[in-house]
């Protein structure tokens, strides 16, 4: 087997396991941003969950526990984001800001006085985390020349997260597209006194909205936290957030789209930690920290409609009272 | 005797932020019992650490010089009805500018290169700003979005930078050669002990003094105000809202540039690594808090640095409390004074209407 085909193999299993936090937080962003909600508490609700996750994960040794942390974290910091946006009627854009804030101040302080580490949690024993899973066959077909080497190294051997993530998005696709809560949320997102006025609650959609947005977010953060990671440490998320929101608009809040930008951005992502400090024929040091600049340049050229147009749900930022 | 609107407006106007303060400072409180600390002893712990000596007081004095710029930066585009998230990366860019020109023109001019590294600092956050702002005007572009990547880019580039170009010879720290003593700004801190407090502090606040003076005494502040509370109307009205948005984005990201002044010039006296961090984001905790006012903002902003100072000497006393307490009552602050400041707003509204009526 060349080593090319490892190469190349290895980059792109990478850059699947980088989008998989990218893909579960921009899909659940989807949900949020159509009903109407701008999120960009997305990197608070993930790093809420990395590190809910990792902490009963740590004190429970239980992977399974630690997602269901992970997961309630996150909900419950969306419900908080819903109260302000949508029952106060608050700023989205403050709410989205706040929580991001808060959740950067308040896990490494728990964490601290909890496990009296350094704002992270301690090393989970690979029984508190999701180890990746070995599909069927494995070992018959590794000696397999080509094949064997595409299906252990590229299909297999990931955490469930990955597949997850994958199977998230026809099945957003599908919920959005076909069934009468994705009709609702798109309608609530572009007009929703028509919503109101046809006796379903905007406020009620919203909500739910957001907890589709929480539950995706914690998947996201817990994947951090205890599957690709072993336990929590400070800023865990790193600007993933705020990734998966760009990704989100470079995908123009469709899922599919979305998915394959947090692709896109995975790929930059992988192949810069590559290239790092190796040279390139003609090219010389590839720059990495301006490659890492990527993927804001072509979110902020298709706001500014220089590689397609980007049209977002109408309603989107705009509160919604019965008075208005 | 009734007391006029006014007046009832004034008090809602000094009740409702003490209300929402208070409202994070007791989660936060909460915050700090469930670390296994006293909260009252962590209270006084913080507030000797930020004024018990005079060389705190000019600690804190120093950070809130950082964030009366930072707060203005979010405040003025904020009365155009726009939302600068992007005072981190207009921090930066400012910081590179007024940087080069305390490198390259500070040995031939000396003290006269102050003035134009000023400049520069202020001209940098306004261009990283005008981008996002012409994009708004002539594209729709979502500002709260382009500053955001902006932050992220400017992040990028400067990394890049300072790793590879601007970089001390012969040195591992990505940060340059420390810029000439004479392009220092001066220090006022003699009185107050060693601390970095310096020039740029009445800087600030003769800044805060012009917002004010701009925004509600000129033809210019007043497009900017009519174009945030009613762009339509204000277009009917023969306003520029386009001009204004432009105005409102690059004084704001001017204003976060000078950050560079007190931070670099003032005390780091080098260009170093995510010198703006966190207080592009901080600026939104003061705008809130200090309701996009400049007399607010001031307020706001010596509160947060006195928190920003006393957190650091709460550290050292009580190890189970980390420093990041401060970010939790910043983004509590933000949640009470922005988000949520509906909450409590119906019921003083009522509370000081009865008040004064009987």
């Amino acid at each position: 087997m060349s080593d090319g085909l490892v190469d190349l193999l290895s980059i792109l299993a990478a850059t699947l396991r980088l989008a998989t936090p990218l893909v579960l937080a921009a899909l659940g962003g989807l949900f949020s941003e159509r009903s109407g909600v701008i999120d960009i508490g997305l990197e608070g609700k993930m790093l809420g969950s990395a590190f809910a996750a990792a902490s009963v994960a740590a004190v429970t040794q239980s992977a399974w526990l630690g997602l269901a942390a992970g997961i309630a974290c996150s909900t419950a910091l969306a419900l908080l984001h819903a109260y302000a946006a949508v029952t106060q009627r608050g700023n989205q854009v403050v709410t989205g800001m706040a929580l991001n804030i808060l959740v950067a101040g308040l896990a490494p302080v728990l964490a601290t006085a909890w496990f009296g580490q350094d704002g992270g949690t301690p090393n989970l024993p690979p029984d508190a985390r999701f180890a990746a899973l070995t599909l069927p066959g494995t070992a018959a077909l590794s000696d397999v020349p080509v094949l064997g080497a595409i299906y252990v190294r590229l299909l297999g051997g990931y955490n469930g997260f990955v597949y997850g993530a994958a199977l998230a998005i026809p099945l957003t696709t599908l919920a959005l597209r076909s069934s009468r809560f994705g009709l609702r949320l798109r309608a609530v997102g572009e007009n929703p006194q028509a919503v109101e006025t046809a006796g379903i609650s905007v406020a009620s959609l919203r909500y739910r909205a957001l907890l589709l947005t929480g539950f995706f977010c914690g998947l996201a953060g817990a994947y951090l936290s205890i599957a690709a990671g072993a336990g929590f440490t400070r800023n865990m998320t790193a600007g993933r957030g705020y990734l998966a929101l760009a990704a989100l608009i470079f995908g123009r809040w469709q899922p599919v789209p979305t998915a394959l930008a947090c692709l896109l951005f995975a790929f930059a992502d992988a192949v810069e930690t590559r290239l790092q400090g190796t040279p390139l024929p003609l090219v010389g040091v590839v720059p990495v920290e301006l490659i890492s600049t990527i993927p804001y340049l072509l979110t902020v050229m298709l706001l500014a409609g220089l590689v397609g147009t980007a049209r977002a749900p109408r309603m989107l930022g705009v509160p919604y009272g019965r008075d208005r | 005797m009734r007391p006029s609107a006014a007046s009832r407006r004034r008090a809602e106007l000094l009740l409702l932020p003490a209300i929402n303060l208070a409202g994070a400072l007791v989660l936060s409180a909460l915050v700090v019992l469930a670390a296994g600390a006293d909260p009252f002893g962590a209270m006084a712990v913080l507030a000797m650490g930020a004024a018990g000596d005079p060389a705190s007081l000019g600690y804190t004095l120093y950070y809130a010089t950082n964030f009366i710029f930072t707060g203005l930066a979010v405040a003025i585009p904020f009365h155009a009805g726009l939302f600068n998230i992007g005072g981190e990366g207009q921090a930066y860019i400012g910081g590179l500018l007024a940087s080069l020109a305390c490198l390259l023109l500070g040995p031939r001019l000396g003290v006269a290169a102050i003035p134009l590294a000023i400049a520069g600092a202020a001209l940098g956050g306004a261009l990283w700003a005008l981008v996002p702002a012409w994009l708004r005007v002539t594209r729709g572009s979502h500002v709260v979005i382009t500053t955001i990547m902006f932050n992220f880019i400017a992040s990028g580039v400067m990394t890049f930078l300072l790793i590879n170009v601007l970089i001390a010879p012969n040195q591992s720290a990505p940060e340059t050669v420390a810029f000439p003593e004479a392009t220092w700004m001066p220090g006022i801190g003699s009185m107050l002990g060693p601390s970095p407090i310096n020039l740029a502090f009445p800087l600030a606040l003769l800044l805060a003094l012009a917002t004010w003076v701009f925004l509600w005494r000129t033809r210019w502040g007043f497009a900017i105000r009519a174009a945030g509370a009613n762009a339509e109307a204000a277009r009917a009205a023969g306003i520029s809202v386009g001009r204004s948005i432009v105005l409102a984005m690059t004084l704001g990201g001017a204003l976060a540039g000078l950050v560079a002044v007190n931070e670099l010039m003032g005390a780091q006296h080098r260009l170093l690594l995510d010198f703006s961090s966190g207080y592009g984001f901080m600026g939104i905790a003061v705008a809130m808090m200090g309701r996009n006012h400049p007399a607010g903002i001031c307020l706001a902003a010596l509160f947060f640095g006195a928190l920003y100072q006393g957190g650091t000497e709460l550290s050292f006393d009580m190890p189970q409390v980390t420093r990041d307490i401060v970010v939790v009552i910043e983004g509590l602050a933000i949640l009470f004074c922005g988000a949520l400041e509906n909450l409590f707003r119906g019921r003083i509204a009522r509370w000081l209407g009865q008040e004064f009526e009987t």
